[in-house]
Protein backbone atom coordinates (compact mmCIF):
# COMPACT_ATOMS: atom_id res chain seq x y z
CA UNK A 1 0.00 0.00 0.00
CA UNK A 2 2.86 2.43 0.91
CA UNK A 3 4.04 1.74 -2.12
CA UNK A 4 1.01 2.55 -4.45
CA UNK A 5 1.04 5.94 -1.95
CA UNK A 6 4.61 6.64 -3.50
CA UNK A 7 3.44 5.88 -6.95
CA UNK A 8 0.61 8.29 -6.49
CA UNK A 9 2.59 11.29 -4.87
CA UNK A 10 4.86 10.95 -7.78
CA UNK A 11 2.33 10.63 -10.14
CA UNK A 12 0.65 13.82 -8.34
CA UNK A 13 4.24 15.54 -8.49
CA UNK A 14 5.04 14.42 -12.39
CA UNK A 15 1.37 15.64 -13.20
CA UNK A 16 1.84 19.37 -11.71
CA UNK A 17 5.33 19.73 -13.14
CA UNK A 18 4.15 19.47 -16.66
CA UNK A 19 6.21 18.78 -19.63
CA UNK A 20 9.11 20.00 -17.59
CA UNK A 21 8.84 16.17 -16.18
CA UNK A 22 8.73 14.33 -19.19
CA UNK A 23 9.68 10.77 -18.82
CA UNK A 24 10.60 7.43 -20.80
CA UNK A 25 9.36 4.28 -19.44
CA UNK A 26 11.08 1.08 -20.26
CA UNK A 27 8.42 -1.76 -20.89
CA UNK A 28 8.09 -5.60 -21.34
CA UNK A 29 4.99 -6.79 -23.02
CA UNK A 30 3.52 -10.34 -23.75
CA UNK A 31 4.09 -11.16 -27.67
CA UNK A 32 -0.22 -11.68 -27.47
CA UNK A 33 -0.60 -7.96 -27.25
CA UNK A 34 1.70 -6.54 -29.53
CA UNK A 35 -1.01 -5.43 -31.66
CA UNK A 36 -2.82 -3.37 -28.54
CA UNK A 37 0.38 -1.98 -26.92
CA UNK A 38 1.44 -0.25 -30.07
CA UNK A 39 -1.70 1.77 -30.74
CA UNK A 40 -2.20 2.43 -26.79
CA UNK A 41 1.71 3.48 -26.59
CA UNK A 42 1.37 6.08 -29.63
CA UNK A 43 -2.22 7.67 -27.36
CA UNK A 44 0.10 7.25 -24.65
CA UNK A 45 2.38 9.48 -25.85
CA UNK A 46 -0.41 11.80 -27.34
CA UNK A 47 -2.63 11.95 -24.28
CA UNK A 48 0.60 12.69 -21.54
CA UNK A 49 4.04 14.60 -21.61
CA UNK A 50 5.81 11.11 -21.29
CA UNK A 51 6.42 7.96 -23.69
CA UNK A 52 7.23 4.60 -23.57
CA UNK A 53 9.62 1.78 -25.45
CA UNK A 54 8.41 -1.09 -25.30
CA UNK A 55 10.24 -4.60 -26.07
CA UNK A 56 7.72 -8.07 -27.06
CA UNK A 57 8.03 -11.67 -26.02
CA UNK A 58 8.00 -14.91 -24.16
CA UNK A 59 7.00 -13.89 -20.45
CA UNK A 60 9.13 -17.07 -19.25
CA UNK A 61 12.15 -14.98 -20.89
CA UNK A 62 11.98 -11.50 -19.66
CA UNK A 63 11.63 -13.10 -16.17
CA UNK A 64 15.40 -14.65 -16.65
CA UNK A 65 15.95 -11.39 -18.00
CA UNK A 66 14.35 -8.99 -15.00
CA UNK A 67 16.01 -11.42 -12.30
CA UNK A 68 19.36 -10.86 -14.16
CA UNK A 69 19.15 -7.26 -13.90
CA UNK A 70 17.26 -6.42 -17.39
CA UNK A 71 16.16 -2.58 -17.12
CA UNK A 72 12.51 -2.79 -17.69
CA UNK A 73 11.06 -1.22 -15.26
CA UNK A 74 7.14 -2.58 -15.92
CA UNK A 75 6.17 -5.99 -17.33
CA UNK A 76 2.57 -6.66 -19.53
CA UNK A 77 2.50 -10.54 -19.09
CA UNK A 78 0.64 -12.73 -20.47
CA UNK A 79 -0.40 -15.03 -17.48
CA UNK A 80 -0.67 -14.15 -13.63
CA UNK A 81 1.90 -16.36 -12.20
CA UNK A 82 5.16 -14.02 -13.44
CA UNK A 83 4.00 -11.16 -12.01
CA UNK A 84 3.14 -12.53 -8.53
CA UNK A 85 6.24 -14.56 -8.47
CA UNK A 86 8.39 -11.45 -9.15
CA UNK A 87 6.43 -9.42 -6.58
CA UNK A 88 7.24 -12.49 -4.06
CA UNK A 89 10.79 -12.39 -5.23
CA UNK A 90 10.97 -8.42 -4.32
CA UNK A 91 12.44 -8.16 -8.28
CA UNK A 92 8.58 -6.16 -8.36
CA UNK A 93 6.18 -3.64 -6.62
CA UNK A 94 3.27 -5.80 -5.12
CA UNK A 95 1.21 -3.57 -4.89
CA UNK A 96 0.90 -2.75 -8.12
CA UNK A 97 0.25 -5.79 -10.02
CA UNK A 98 -3.01 -5.66 -12.10
CA UNK A 99 -5.08 -7.46 -14.59
CA UNK A 100 -4.92 -5.52 -17.51
CA UNK A 101 -6.76 -8.26 -19.94
CA UNK A 102 -8.00 -11.35 -19.77
CA UNK A 103 -7.32 -13.44 -23.08
CA UNK A 104 -9.71 -14.87 -25.56
CA UNK A 105 -8.67 -18.28 -27.26
CA UNK A 106 -10.22 -18.75 -30.82
CA UNK A 107 -9.84 -22.37 -33.16
CA UNK A 108 -8.70 -20.75 -36.22
CA UNK A 109 -7.44 -21.26 -39.75
CA UNK A 110 -5.89 -19.47 -42.38
CA UNK A 111 -8.24 -20.98 -44.70
CA UNK A 112 -11.77 -18.71 -44.97
CA UNK A 113 -14.18 -21.23 -45.07
CA UNK A 114 -12.70 -24.28 -42.77
CA UNK A 115 -13.64 -23.13 -39.28
CA UNK A 116 -17.52 -22.86 -38.58
CA UNK A 117 -18.51 -25.08 -36.00
CA UNK A 118 -15.02 -25.51 -34.06
CA UNK A 119 -16.20 -28.69 -32.26
CA UNK A 120 -17.26 -30.83 -34.62
CA UNK A 121 -14.55 -30.13 -37.35
CA UNK A 122 -11.98 -31.06 -34.19
CA UNK A 123 -14.26 -34.17 -33.71
CA UNK A 124 -13.89 -35.40 -37.15
CA UNK A 125 -10.52 -34.95 -37.62
CA UNK A 126 -10.80 -33.80 -40.96
CA UNK A 127 -7.58 -31.48 -41.18
CA UNK A 128 -3.64 -31.93 -40.82
CA UNK A 129 -2.17 -30.27 -37.78
CA UNK A 130 -3.65 -28.61 -35.35
CA UNK A 131 -0.92 -26.09 -33.55
CA UNK A 132 -0.77 -24.86 -29.95
CA UNK A 133 1.52 -22.70 -27.46
CA UNK A 134 3.58 -24.91 -25.45
CA UNK A 135 1.15 -25.58 -22.54
CA UNK A 136 4.55 -25.51 -19.80
CA UNK A 137 5.50 -21.89 -21.50
CA UNK A 138 2.54 -20.25 -22.46
CA UNK A 139 -0.88 -19.65 -20.92
CA UNK A 140 -2.85 -19.66 -24.17
CA UNK A 141 -1.35 -23.16 -24.51
CA UNK A 142 -2.56 -24.52 -20.79
CA UNK A 143 -6.43 -22.85 -21.95
CA UNK A 144 -6.33 -24.96 -25.58
CA UNK A 145 -5.26 -28.12 -23.64
CA UNK A 146 -8.08 -27.44 -21.10
CA UNK A 147 -10.16 -27.22 -24.03
CA UNK A 148 -9.65 -30.15 -25.49
CA UNK A 149 -10.03 -31.83 -22.05
CA UNK A 150 -13.26 -30.09 -21.62
CA UNK A 151 -14.34 -31.48 -25.39
CA UNK A 152 -12.82 -35.15 -24.65
CA UNK A 153 -10.81 -34.77 -27.62
CA UNK A 154 -7.39 -34.34 -25.87
CA UNK A 155 -5.89 -38.01 -26.85
CA UNK A 156 -7.54 -38.53 -30.39
CA UNK A 157 -5.65 -34.82 -31.28
CA UNK A 158 -2.77 -35.66 -29.70
CA UNK A 159 -1.09 -37.28 -32.68
CA UNK A 160 -1.99 -34.03 -34.72
CA UNK A 161 -0.38 -31.68 -32.36
CA UNK A 162 2.79 -29.44 -33.03
CA UNK A 163 3.85 -26.56 -30.46
CA UNK A 164 4.85 -23.16 -31.22
CA UNK A 165 7.09 -22.00 -28.20
CA UNK A 166 4.81 -19.06 -27.75
CA UNK A 167 1.85 -17.86 -29.09
CA UNK A 168 3.45 -16.08 -31.61
CA UNK A 169 4.74 -19.14 -33.29
CA UNK A 170 1.68 -20.59 -32.88
CA UNK A 171 0.03 -18.82 -35.15
CA UNK A 172 2.69 -18.93 -37.51
CA UNK A 173 2.26 -21.82 -38.45
CA UNK A 174 -1.41 -21.81 -38.99
CA UNK A 175 -0.66 -17.99 -40.74
CA UNK A 176 1.92 -20.16 -43.25
CA UNK A 177 -0.72 -22.60 -44.16
CA UNK A 178 1.39 -25.72 -42.35
CA UNK A 179 -0.93 -26.64 -39.89
CA UNK A 180 -4.34 -26.02 -40.92
CA UNK A 181 -5.78 -25.56 -37.25
CA UNK A 182 -4.69 -23.82 -34.50
CA UNK A 183 -5.35 -22.28 -30.86
CA UNK A 184 -4.50 -18.89 -30.99
CA UNK A 185 -5.70 -15.50 -29.22
CA UNK A 186 -8.47 -13.58 -30.72
CA UNK A 187 -6.16 -10.35 -30.30
CA UNK A 188 -4.16 -12.15 -33.01
CA UNK A 189 -7.00 -12.66 -35.43
CA UNK A 190 -9.02 -9.69 -34.56
CA UNK A 191 -9.21 -5.84 -35.59
CA UNK A 192 -11.90 -3.59 -34.77
CA UNK A 193 -14.07 -6.09 -33.27
CA UNK A 194 -13.75 -8.48 -36.13
CA UNK A 195 -12.13 -11.71 -37.15
CA UNK A 196 -10.17 -10.16 -40.26
CA UNK A 197 -8.52 -13.18 -42.10
CA UNK A 198 -9.21 -16.86 -42.65
CA UNK A 199 -12.02 -18.44 -40.49
CA UNK A 200 -12.62 -18.79 -36.98
CA UNK A 201 -14.45 -19.86 -34.25
CA UNK A 202 -14.01 -18.67 -30.50
CA UNK A 203 -14.40 -21.34 -27.81
CA UNK A 204 -16.75 -20.05 -24.67
CA UNK A 205 -15.26 -18.73 -22.05
CA UNK A 206 -16.36 -22.38 -19.55
CA UNK A 207 -14.18 -24.44 -21.41
CA UNK A 208 -11.13 -23.19 -19.80
CA UNK A 209 -9.77 -21.22 -16.88
CA UNK A 210 -9.88 -17.76 -17.89
CA UNK A 211 -6.50 -16.05 -19.40
CA UNK A 212 -5.80 -13.62 -16.66
CA UNK A 213 -2.32 -11.50 -17.89
CA UNK A 214 -1.21 -9.01 -15.09
CA UNK A 215 0.94 -6.09 -14.92
CA UNK A 216 3.48 -5.31 -12.63
CA UNK A 217 5.80 -2.06 -12.14
CA UNK A 218 9.16 -3.61 -11.50
CA UNK A 219 12.04 -2.23 -9.08
CA UNK A 220 13.74 -0.29 -11.79
CA UNK A 221 10.24 1.61 -12.54
CA UNK A 222 9.78 2.75 -8.66
CA UNK A 223 10.72 6.67 -9.03
CA UNK A 224 10.26 6.83 -12.60
CA UNK A 225 6.71 8.97 -13.13
CA UNK A 226 6.33 7.62 -16.44
CA UNK A 227 5.77 3.96 -15.62
CA UNK A 228 3.16 4.60 -12.78
CA UNK A 229 1.65 6.68 -15.36
CA UNK A 230 1.44 4.21 -17.87
CA UNK A 231 -0.28 1.50 -15.65
CA UNK A 232 -2.54 4.06 -14.49
CA UNK A 233 -3.19 4.64 -18.71
CA UNK A 234 -4.01 1.38 -19.38
CA UNK A 235 -6.90 1.45 -17.52
CA UNK A 236 -8.25 4.74 -18.61
CA UNK A 237 -11.32 4.50 -21.14
CA UNK A 238 -9.71 4.76 -24.32
CA UNK A 239 -6.48 2.22 -23.63
CA UNK A 240 -9.90 -0.10 -22.68
CA UNK A 241 -11.38 0.70 -26.12
CA UNK A 242 -8.58 -0.65 -27.58
CA UNK A 243 -8.22 -3.92 -25.50
CA UNK A 244 -11.69 -5.00 -25.81
CA UNK A 245 -11.70 -4.20 -29.52
CA UNK A 246 -8.73 -6.28 -30.13
CA UNK A 247 -11.17 -9.39 -28.37
CA UNK A 248 -10.09 -8.83 -24.83
CA UNK A 249 -12.08 -8.89 -21.71
CA UNK A 250 -11.21 -6.60 -19.04
CA UNK A 251 -12.13 -6.41 -15.31
CA UNK B 1 20.35 -37.97 -13.74
CA UNK B 2 19.00 -37.46 -17.49
CA UNK B 3 14.90 -38.02 -17.53
CA UNK B 4 13.86 -40.10 -20.55
CA UNK B 5 12.81 -37.29 -22.67
CA UNK B 6 16.39 -35.58 -21.98
CA UNK B 7 17.44 -38.66 -23.27
CA UNK B 8 15.13 -39.06 -26.34
CA UNK B 9 16.13 -35.25 -27.11
CA UNK B 10 19.64 -36.28 -27.19
CA UNK B 11 19.42 -39.92 -29.59
CA UNK B 12 17.05 -37.37 -32.22
CA UNK B 13 19.99 -35.18 -31.68
CA UNK B 14 22.54 -37.21 -32.79
CA UNK B 15 20.39 -39.14 -35.10
CA UNK B 16 19.80 -35.69 -36.83
CA UNK B 17 23.32 -35.07 -37.14
CA UNK B 18 24.45 -38.01 -38.47
CA UNK B 19 22.16 -38.21 -41.04
CA UNK B 20 22.88 -34.59 -42.16
CA UNK B 21 27.08 -35.13 -42.20
CA UNK B 22 26.59 -38.28 -44.15
CA UNK B 23 23.97 -36.61 -46.44
CA UNK B 24 26.66 -33.65 -46.55
CA UNK B 25 29.42 -35.72 -47.65
CA UNK B 26 27.09 -37.04 -50.66
CA UNK B 27 25.69 -33.33 -51.72
CA UNK B 28 28.67 -31.12 -50.68
CA UNK B 29 31.73 -33.09 -51.60
CA UNK B 30 31.14 -32.57 -55.83
CA UNK B 31 30.52 -29.05 -55.31
CA UNK B 32 33.34 -28.27 -53.38
CA UNK B 33 35.57 -30.39 -55.96
CA UNK B 34 33.63 -27.71 -58.81
CA UNK B 35 34.49 -24.76 -56.60
CA UNK B 36 38.03 -25.90 -55.88
CA UNK B 37 38.66 -26.58 -59.67
CA UNK B 38 36.63 -24.71 -61.64
CA UNK B 39 37.94 -21.07 -63.70
CA UNK B 40 34.24 -20.12 -64.25
CA UNK B 41 32.48 -17.06 -63.55
CA UNK B 42 30.13 -18.63 -61.56
CA UNK B 43 32.42 -19.65 -58.67
CA UNK B 44 31.99 -16.30 -56.95
CA UNK B 45 28.55 -16.19 -56.79
CA UNK B 46 28.02 -20.25 -56.39
CA UNK B 47 30.58 -19.76 -53.50
CA UNK B 48 28.73 -16.66 -52.11
CA UNK B 49 25.66 -18.70 -51.81
CA UNK B 50 26.83 -21.77 -50.22
CA UNK B 51 28.76 -19.53 -47.71
CA UNK B 52 25.10 -17.78 -46.92
CA UNK B 53 23.89 -19.88 -44.07
CA UNK B 54 26.85 -18.44 -41.94
CA UNK B 55 25.70 -14.92 -42.07
CA UNK B 56 21.75 -15.38 -41.99
CA UNK B 57 19.99 -15.43 -38.58
CA UNK B 58 18.88 -19.21 -38.24
CA UNK B 59 15.39 -17.84 -37.79
CA UNK B 60 15.33 -16.12 -41.18
CA UNK B 61 16.63 -19.00 -42.63
CA UNK B 62 14.32 -21.11 -40.94
CA UNK B 63 11.10 -19.03 -41.77
CA UNK B 64 11.82 -18.76 -45.12
CA UNK B 65 12.21 -22.28 -45.23
CA UNK B 66 8.69 -22.81 -43.17
CA UNK B 67 7.23 -20.49 -45.78
CA UNK B 68 8.66 -22.75 -49.09
CA UNK B 69 8.08 -25.74 -47.70
CA UNK B 70 4.31 -25.09 -46.38
CA UNK B 71 1.81 -25.79 -48.84
CA UNK B 72 1.88 -22.56 -50.70
CA UNK B 73 5.45 -22.46 -50.98
CA UNK B 74 7.80 -24.13 -54.24
CA UNK B 75 9.31 -27.03 -51.71
CA UNK B 76 5.89 -27.92 -50.38
CA UNK B 77 3.97 -27.93 -53.83
CA UNK B 78 6.92 -30.47 -55.28
CA UNK B 79 7.04 -32.53 -51.75
CA UNK B 80 2.99 -32.73 -52.26
CA UNK B 81 2.94 -33.49 -56.03
CA UNK B 82 4.85 -36.47 -55.32
CA UNK B 83 2.99 -37.68 -52.70
CA UNK B 84 5.25 -37.05 -49.82
CA UNK B 85 3.37 -34.43 -47.87
CA UNK B 86 4.66 -32.00 -46.13
CA UNK B 87 7.95 -31.53 -44.30
CA UNK B 88 8.10 -29.03 -41.89
CA UNK B 89 7.08 -30.92 -38.49
CA UNK B 90 8.49 -33.87 -39.76
CA UNK B 91 12.16 -35.11 -38.91
CA UNK B 92 13.34 -35.17 -42.65
CA UNK B 93 12.08 -31.81 -42.97
CA UNK B 94 14.61 -31.22 -39.86
CA UNK B 95 17.28 -33.05 -42.11
CA UNK B 96 16.49 -31.02 -45.22
CA UNK B 97 16.79 -27.70 -42.89
CA UNK B 98 20.03 -28.79 -41.50
CA UNK B 99 21.51 -29.72 -45.00
CA UNK B 100 20.80 -25.89 -46.01
CA UNK B 101 21.86 -24.68 -42.37
CA UNK B 102 25.65 -26.94 -42.42
CA UNK B 103 26.12 -26.21 -45.95
CA UNK B 104 29.04 -24.09 -45.67
CA UNK B 105 30.40 -26.16 -43.15
CA UNK B 106 31.38 -29.18 -45.14
CA UNK B 107 32.11 -27.44 -48.41
CA UNK B 108 34.39 -25.20 -47.12
CA UNK B 109 36.70 -27.18 -45.41
CA UNK B 110 36.66 -29.84 -48.49
CA UNK B 111 37.01 -26.91 -50.67
CA UNK B 112 40.43 -25.79 -49.67
CA UNK B 113 41.52 -29.17 -48.82
CA UNK B 114 41.00 -29.85 -52.85
CA UNK B 115 42.74 -26.07 -53.33
CA UNK B 116 45.76 -26.69 -50.91
CA UNK B 117 46.77 -30.18 -53.19
CA UNK B 118 46.94 -28.11 -56.39
CA UNK B 119 47.16 -30.04 -60.04
CA UNK B 120 49.81 -31.86 -59.75
CA UNK B 121 49.49 -35.13 -58.00
CA UNK B 122 46.36 -35.23 -60.52
CA UNK B 123 48.26 -34.54 -63.54
CA UNK B 124 50.76 -37.35 -62.42
CA UNK B 125 47.42 -39.64 -62.23
CA UNK B 126 46.97 -38.74 -65.51
CA UNK B 127 50.23 -39.80 -66.74
CA UNK B 128 49.87 -43.09 -65.55
CA UNK B 129 46.17 -43.18 -67.17
CA UNK B 130 44.32 -42.97 -64.47
CA UNK B 131 40.46 -42.18 -65.41
CA UNK B 132 38.76 -38.90 -63.82
CA UNK B 133 37.14 -41.13 -61.45
CA UNK B 134 39.90 -43.04 -60.49
CA UNK B 135 42.08 -39.92 -59.84
CA UNK B 136 39.37 -38.62 -57.60
CA UNK B 137 38.90 -41.72 -55.14
CA UNK B 138 42.59 -43.09 -55.08
CA UNK B 139 44.31 -39.68 -55.50
CA UNK B 140 42.09 -36.65 -54.51
CA UNK B 141 40.32 -37.78 -51.55
CA UNK B 142 43.24 -39.53 -50.12
CA UNK B 143 44.90 -36.31 -50.13
CA UNK B 144 41.91 -34.69 -48.91
CA UNK B 145 41.18 -36.57 -46.20
CA UNK B 146 42.00 -33.81 -43.19
CA UNK B 147 39.96 -31.83 -45.27
CA UNK B 148 36.92 -34.54 -45.14
CA UNK B 149 37.53 -35.16 -41.31
CA UNK B 150 37.33 -31.43 -40.39
CA UNK B 151 34.32 -30.88 -42.51
CA UNK B 152 32.37 -33.96 -41.14
CA UNK B 153 33.48 -32.77 -37.37
CA UNK B 154 32.00 -29.49 -37.86
CA UNK B 155 29.18 -30.02 -39.94
CA UNK B 156 28.09 -33.07 -37.01
CA UNK B 157 28.97 -30.70 -34.20
CA UNK B 158 27.16 -27.28 -36.22
CA UNK B 159 23.76 -29.33 -36.07
CA UNK B 160 24.11 -30.68 -33.10
CA UNK B 161 23.84 -26.88 -32.03
CA UNK B 162 21.29 -26.16 -34.26
CA UNK B 163 18.81 -24.34 -32.73
CA UNK B 164 16.65 -21.44 -34.71
CA UNK B 165 15.93 -23.53 -37.70
CA UNK B 166 14.57 -26.34 -35.99
CA UNK B 167 12.54 -23.95 -33.69
CA UNK B 168 10.94 -22.32 -36.33
CA UNK B 169 10.21 -25.74 -38.48
CA UNK B 170 9.62 -28.17 -35.95
CA UNK B 171 6.56 -27.86 -34.21
CA UNK B 172 8.31 -29.30 -30.67
CA UNK B 173 7.05 -32.96 -31.44
CA UNK B 174 8.89 -35.15 -28.87
CA UNK B 175 10.83 -37.85 -30.48
CA UNK B 176 10.24 -36.41 -33.98
CA UNK B 177 12.23 -32.48 -33.89
CA UNK B 178 12.26 -31.67 -30.22
CA UNK B 179 16.08 -32.01 -30.58
CA UNK B 180 18.01 -31.45 -27.26
CA UNK B 181 18.81 -27.48 -27.67
CA UNK B 182 14.76 -27.18 -28.45
CA UNK B 183 14.40 -29.07 -24.81
CA UNK B 184 16.77 -26.90 -22.84
CA UNK B 185 15.33 -24.05 -24.10
CA UNK B 186 11.87 -25.23 -23.21
CA UNK B 187 13.72 -26.24 -19.65
CA UNK B 188 15.02 -22.01 -19.40
CA UNK B 189 11.51 -20.75 -20.83
CA UNK B 190 9.82 -23.05 -18.01
CA UNK B 191 12.24 -21.78 -15.60
CA UNK B 192 13.23 -25.02 -14.95
CA UNK B 193 16.62 -23.83 -14.61
CA UNK B 194 17.82 -27.31 -13.07
CA UNK B 195 17.04 -29.54 -15.86
CA UNK B 196 18.79 -26.81 -18.57
CA UNK B 197 21.85 -26.72 -16.39
CA UNK B 198 22.16 -30.55 -16.52
CA UNK B 199 20.92 -30.75 -20.33
CA UNK B 200 23.33 -28.42 -21.07
CA UNK B 201 26.15 -29.68 -18.93
CA UNK B 202 26.00 -32.78 -21.12
CA UNK B 203 25.87 -30.76 -24.50
CA UNK B 204 29.06 -28.38 -23.18
CA UNK B 205 30.91 -31.50 -22.69
CA UNK B 206 30.20 -33.05 -25.92
CA UNK B 207 31.23 -29.91 -27.92
CA UNK B 208 34.22 -30.08 -25.93
CA UNK B 209 35.01 -33.49 -26.71
CA UNK B 210 34.38 -33.18 -30.31
CA UNK B 211 36.28 -30.07 -30.80
CA UNK B 212 39.29 -30.82 -28.61
CA UNK B 213 39.32 -34.13 -31.09
CA UNK B 214 39.15 -32.11 -34.09
CA UNK B 215 42.08 -29.36 -33.12
CA UNK B 216 44.68 -32.30 -31.42
CA UNK B 217 43.50 -34.88 -34.21
CA UNK B 218 44.49 -33.25 -37.11
CA UNK B 219 47.80 -32.27 -37.06
CA UNK B 220 48.68 -36.25 -36.73
CA UNK B 221 46.31 -36.83 -39.78
CA UNK B 222 48.39 -33.96 -41.30
CA UNK B 223 51.97 -35.94 -40.92
CA UNK B 224 50.96 -38.77 -42.41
Amino acid sequence: MKNLVTASAVLAVALAAGNAAAEEATIAVAANFTAPMKIIAEMFAEDTEHTVVTSFGATGKFYAQIKNGAPFEALLAADEKTPKKLADEGAGVADSRFTYAIGTLVLWSAKPDLVEDGKALLASGDFNKLSIANPKLAPYGVAAVQTMEAMGLKDALEPKLVMGENIAQTFQFVDTGNADLGFVALSQVMQNGEITKGSGWVVPADMHAPIRQDAIMLEPGKDNPAVAAFLEYLKSERALEVIHAFGYETE
Amino acid sequence: MLSDTDLQAIGLTLRLATTTTLILFVVGTPIAWWLARTRSRWKGPIGAVVALPLVLPPTVLGFYLLVAMGPNGPVGQLTQSLGIGLLPFTFWGLVVASVFYSFPFMVQPVQNAFEAMGERPLEAAATLRASPLDRFFTVAVPLSLPGFATAGILTFAHTVGEFGVVLMIGGNIPGVTRVASVQIYDYVEALEYGNAHRLAAVLLVFSFLVLLALYSWRPDLRKT
